[in-house]
């Protein structure tokens, strides 16, 4: 599966902007949506959050979660070992219940990537498949501070390193200026970048970074630039700045995916990152996702936890719904 | 699987130790009712609950009788400081036992567990929290120093919220110095009578508060009652009518809060995806059952198509059925009689023209239900456009101007509440302006607050609860004579009995208290 | 030598005009000593409801000006007032019999509660109004707001102090009257409404009707497009039915007052007549 459309992101934007995508056209497009209520918005996030998930259900969330999941590191202190490590436990997150689903990807650094594609070995592949996909960040990650030639450098490098999905930053600076053209221009040219010489793509996912975005109406706004502009998922956080994913932002981004789906018939991704540490937080995402945008949603080429420790907890649930008593860290691994 | 189909979240029914029958709370305990006692039963299985007494006449008179010895001998020599250290008790009972009086009232009322947890029960808290720290501070209620209470409260609350109108009522009238008689609904008595239990603990004084069952007989006796300073009512607008009737000529002082029917305006500019939920929020917040509800969406029509979409799109995602699991949005219609007017009214709209939509969902075999129902192509002469439903039931109309849009709102005879939808702050304030409503939710819907007023303009009645005015209402000048010391003095000086015919609420009443009765009494029975 | 006078005609004041009543019937009003003074129009029910026609439709414009100019209004009227100050005192000996001492301390309390009340225009709402710290992200807001027409059966026993202690009040917040005069002293009732006509009230705020309050009250009480009803006045009429019928649309009632304080200036006249509205609205730096 690949995130290459048939038409560019320039055509398509034409054809919904009716304009060159340059900053003064994406200003009347972009403003002319209607605005968030801000109370409204924190208040239906919290009320889908009261759902109440038991048995059966909440096994399936589980298992659902864990194959939902970017198994991240992105550290200045990665190294190859520690690289191996989480990818080990990609593959096999509870050595002692052979039952337990392996998670969609594992996000790394672009100069990480190629030992990640080693250590995986034959589980590298699409999770649609039970194999697991390389994700890296890209675009001088994560402040997104670089030339455009650098962020272009190094997305080619990361895709010809073999990963699956780049994650890259937007300019927030160039967006809070209103430079939306800019932005607009950068998003195309990475995915460009994304592409392989065989011609298929590496999927393209946009780091919002909602934390330096602040208002809803920003990150609104955002989200159609980069779905505009040919992103295949929409991402909240690097994961470096706070606050991270939040039930509402997310909320709202499947908002955008829902009405851009209705527009267009195409299915876009949304990847909340950083904060979501707790099953019961992440069962909260899930209840968000099926009864916004549907349950089908809930799938790995439309859907991602970006985690590191999430897993454990859900590892930790699970097996107290397998053996009826509470578990605790020492019979899940550190990776 | 579904994921949606959440395997069932029942909140526990073990929480509950209920008595398989229910006296009359009078003077501190439960007595016996001199009327044929009835049952309460879920709506949602048409299962028995508890046998309730049932208070006639006399019981009526009892309960006065002990409201005003608790009047006269303890409750208006006390404090306002200690008066407000029970309220203070009372409302951390309340807290304590929030779960339980929870899981009671779905039980009792219909309404989804997530409703009475988390808005319900903690309003109960919250407004006796904010009337307790009035008691000792009523020189500034707005009625100059020293204002004096009115002596006896008549107090008859609707089954929509039973307990939180039960605060609304109790709390201010308490804090105030006043004592009180309160008839909750015949449908849902049970957390009335589990509240008078909170007061047995609180240990307050007995006879401050007294709490009679029975049906609209019992209630139409209590608000005739000679012995009565002050009545308030929530409740239609018809029974509402009736009683002001009845009040006419007394010195009793009057609080209706009656119906609505409530525009709901959206403009082209609004967030929209907050404006559904809006929308959702305040027409099918506990089943429609609110005298508030927004039930007549005003949706500009440049937006209309879409609205319409996307609210039966997300109607599609609510959950209707047991009140008792956490994830139920829609509960049960509280009893019978209400699900055959909403069908009735229903059918009307079908019948003048109007297209029904209904969510699809799985409707419980036992009990009563109502599917989530969007009517469009309503006209504004149409009955569902004019008539309080009181159910989960959205009547959409459309306008072109903000000028149509209020007018198109304020053409009811009911003036209770309203919203508004738009990014535009001027606008929202013009139109807030020009609203004949009590209350304007503008970008939000269905708040309530015990420091804000809540009543209606025209035929929703008068008064307001809620905040500084709320408690005003329990209170009258120092310079006025009060009309409880009033009341008992004039019975002396016509020497008439304090005994009040049982009387219903729609019927003439008598006229005891004014002196020239005959030549009215006589005009008025050729009314 | 002495002149003929050249006496006045009463009439109804109704929208800003001086009709006869359209039933064409009018009273003899005498003075104290029973000699003749007057033929006042005796109002019928139509112009009872032409009055309230008028009424409803001055509401949104004086309800709709500005609290400082509704102000200046009605304080401008007690300018009028003094200005014709000795032919209310001259009326006000000749139809209650009152001394010169006596009618000239009406007329001073008159005009002083005039400006008593227009003061309280751009007041009364922050008295009677709240900013409600509710536990949300809400600004909160309640304001008094006019109720809409009302109709007043003004105190009996008194020319214009009694009938100024009942409009004025119900003017301040932005309401429209229907006021019945005293029957027995009608003839201030008009002179007022003489200087109400010239002064910056606009037509329609004020309607004043004399004649009959037992024949006219009835209809105003039961009229669908009335909000409220202040019986002060009506303590000798069959009050208990007025206010009966006024139940059926739910109108606001002041009941009757009796004796030297009916009506007194207060606060609580100006708010009886005012709806509470509170606003809600989301407030959030996102």
């Amino acid at each position: 599966m690949s995130g290459t459309s048939l038409v560019t992101a320039r055509e398509r934007a034409l054809a919904v902007l009716g304009g060159e995508p340059d900053d003064a056209t994406l200003r009347r497009y972009l403003h002319g949506i209607a605005g968030v209520d801000a109370v409204g918005l924190e208040q239906r996030a919290a009320a889908l959050g009261t759902r109440s998930i038991k048995t059966s259900s909440k096994k399936w969330a589980l298992d659902k979660i864990i194959s939902l999941i970017d198994l991240t590191t992105l550290e200045g202190a990665d190294t190859p070992g520690k690289v191996r490590s989480l990818v080990a436990k990609a593959v096999n997150p509870d050595p002692a219940d052979a039952t337990t689903p392996r998670v969609a990807a594992v996000c790394v650094y672009g100069d990480m990537v190629p030992f990640a594609v080693d250590a995986l070995g034959g589980a590298h592949g699409d999770p649609d498949d039970g194999r697991i996909s390389v994700a890296a960040v890209a675009t001088a990650f994560p402040s997104g501070r670089a030339s455009l030639e650098i962020k272009l450098a190094d997305t080619v490098e990361a895709v010809a390193a073999g990963a699956d999905e780049i994650d890259m930053v937007i300019d927030r600076g160039a967006f809070l200026a209103g430079r939306y053209g800019l932005v607009f221009d950068q998003i195309a040219a990475v995915k460009e970048a994304c592409r392989r010489p065989d011609g298929t793509s590496a999927s393209l996912k946009v780091i919002l970074e909602t934390g330096e975005l602040v208002t809803y109406d920003n990150v609104r706004r955002a989200s159609w630039l980069s779905i505009l502009a040919g992103g295949d998922f929409i991402k909240t956080s690097t994961g470096k700045v706070q606050p991270a994913a939040t039930l509402p932002v997310t909320l709202l981004m499947l908002e955008v995916v829902r009405d851009w789906h209705l527009a267009t018939g195409q299915r876009i991704g949304v990847k909340p990152a950083g904060g979501i540490r707790a099953s019961k937080d992440a069962i909260k995402y899930l209840v968000t996702v099926a009864e916004t945008v549907g349950e089908e949603w809930l799938q790995p080429h439309l859907f991602r936890f970006g985690a590191s420790s999430l897993l454990n907890d859900v590892l930790l649930q699970r097996q107290k719904m397998t053996t009826g008593h509470y578990s605790g860290p020492d019979y899940v691994t550190i990776d | 699987m579904s994921f949606l189909e959440y395997a069932p979240a029942p909140e526990s029914r073990a929480i509950l130790s209920l008595r398989d029958s229910y006296g009359l709370f009078i003077d501190g305990e439960f007595v016996d009712g001199h009327g044929t006692p009835f049952q309460t039963s879920s709506p949602a299985t048409e299962e028995r609950i508890a046998t309730i007494a049932n208070a006639n006449a006399a019981d009526v008179d009892i309960a006065v009788a002990a409201a005003r010895r608790a009047y006269d001998r303890t409750w208006s020599r006390m404090s306002g400081r200690d008066r407000g250290k029970y309220l203070f008790r009372i409302a951390r009972l309340v807290q304590e036992r929030a779960r339980e009086l929870a899981v009671a009232e779905s039980l009792d009322n219909g309404k989804p567990i997530k409703e009475s947890r988390d808005v319900d029960v903690p309003l109960v808290a919250a407004w006796f929290f904010y009337y307790a720290g009035w008691a000792d501070k009523l020189d500034h209620a707005g009625l100059g120093a020293n204002p004096r209470s009115l002596g006896v409260a008549a107090q008859v609350i609707p089954w929509n919220f039973p307990l939180l109108m039960l605060s609304w009522k109790i709390a201010p009238a308490l804090a105030a110095g006043n004592t009180v008689v309160l008839k909750p609904a015949e449908t849902t008595p049970l957390t009335a009578l589990l509240f008078a239990e909170i007061l047995q603990q609180a240990d307050l004084p007995p006879g401050v508060v007294n709490i009679i069952t029975g049906a609209g007989d019992t209630g139409a006796a209590l608000v005739a009652h000679e012995g009565v300073d002050k009545v308030a009512f929530t409740g239609s607008t018809a029974v509402g009518r009736a009683i002001a009737k009845q009040v006419a000529g007394t010195q009793k002082k009057v609080t209706l809060e009656l119906g609505g029917k409530a525009a709901n305006i959206v403009f082209d500019d609004a967030p929209i995806d907050q404006a559904i939920e809006g929308i959702v929020n305040g027409i099918f917040f506990n089943q429609g059952h609110v005298c508030c509800a927004g039930s007549r969406l005003l949706v500009q029509e440049s937006i209309h198509d879409e609205v319409v979409e996307r609210l039966k799109s997300r109607l599609s995602t609510l959950r209707l059925g047991d009140p008792l699991d956490k994830n139920t949005d829609i509960g049960a219609i509280n009893s019978a009689e209400q699900l055959e007017r909403i069908n009735e009214l229903s059918d009307a709209g079908v019948d003048e023209g109007a297209e029904r939509w209904s969510a699809p969902c799985e409707i419980p075999e036992n009990g009563f239900w109502y599917a989530p129902t969007i009517f469009t192509n309503v006209q504004t002469s149409n009955r569902i456009a004019r008539e309080e439903i009181f159910g989960p039931v959205l009547s959409v109309l459309t306008f072109r101007t903000p000028a149509e849009a209020i007018a198109k709102a304020n053409n009811t005879p009911y003036g209770l509440s309203a919203g508004i939808w738009t990014d535009k702050g001027s606008r929202i304030l013009a139109v807030a302006d020009q609203l004949r409503a009590g209350v304007v939710w503008a970008n939000t819907f269905n708040r309530f607050d015990p420091s804000s007023p809540f009543g209606g303009y025209k035929e929703s009645g008068y008064g307001r609860e809620g905040g500084r005015h709320g408690l005003a209402a329990y209170l009258a000048p120092s310079s006025a004579v009060s009309a409880g010391r009033a009341g008992a003095q004039r019975r002396l000086e016509t020497g008439e009995s304090t005994s009040a015919e049982p009387d219903t609420a729609a019927e003439r009443p008598a006229r005891p208290t004014r002196t020239r009765t005959t030549r009215a009494a006589k005009k008025g029975a050729a009314k | 030598m002495s002149r003929l006078a050249v006496p006045k005609t009463y009439k109804l004041y109704i929208g800003g005009a001086f009709p006869r009543s359209e039933s064409g019937r009018t009273y003899e009003v005498v003075s104290a000593s029973g000699a003749f003074l007057a033929n006042a129009a005796k109002a019928s029910r139509k112009d009872a409801r032409d009055a309230v026609v008028a009424a409803r439709g001055a509401v949104a414009g004086w309800a709709g000006a500005t609290a400082y100019n509704r102000g200046q209004v009605l304080y401008r009227i007690a300018e009028l007032l003094e200005g014709r100050r000795a032919q209310f005192v001259a009326e006000i000996e000749d139809a209650e019999g009152a001394t010169r001492a006596q009618a000239s301390a009406q007329v001073d309390e008159a005009i002083d509660r005039w400006v008593w009340y227009a003061g309280w225009a751009d007041k009364f709402a922050q008295v009677a109004g709240n900013a409600n710290p509710v536990a949300g992200p809400y600004f909160n807001i309640s304001v008094p707001e006019p109720t809409g027409v009302v109709a007043i059966v003004a105190p009996q026993d008194s020319s214009l102090v009694g009938l100024v202690s009942a409009v004025a009040p119900a003017l301040v917040a932005g309401n429209a009257v229907v006021v019945v005069a005293s029957e027995r002293f009608p003839l201030s009732a008009i002179s007022l409404a003489e200087v109400l006509a010239t002064s910056d009230v606009p037509k329609g705020v004020v309607n004043v009707l004399t004649g009959s309050p037992a024949e006219i009250a009835p209809w105003l009480a039961s009229h669908a497009d009335v909000n409220a009803l202040d019986l002060v006045g009506a303590g000798e009429l069959d009050w208990v039915d007025l206010e009966f019928a006024a139940a059926d649309t739910l109108k606001r009632v002041l009941r009757p007052e009796q004796g030297p304080d009916a009506a007194a200036p207060t606060l609580d006249r100006i708010t009886a007549f005012t709806e509470t509205k509170t606003v809600w609205h989301t407030k959030s730096l996102k």
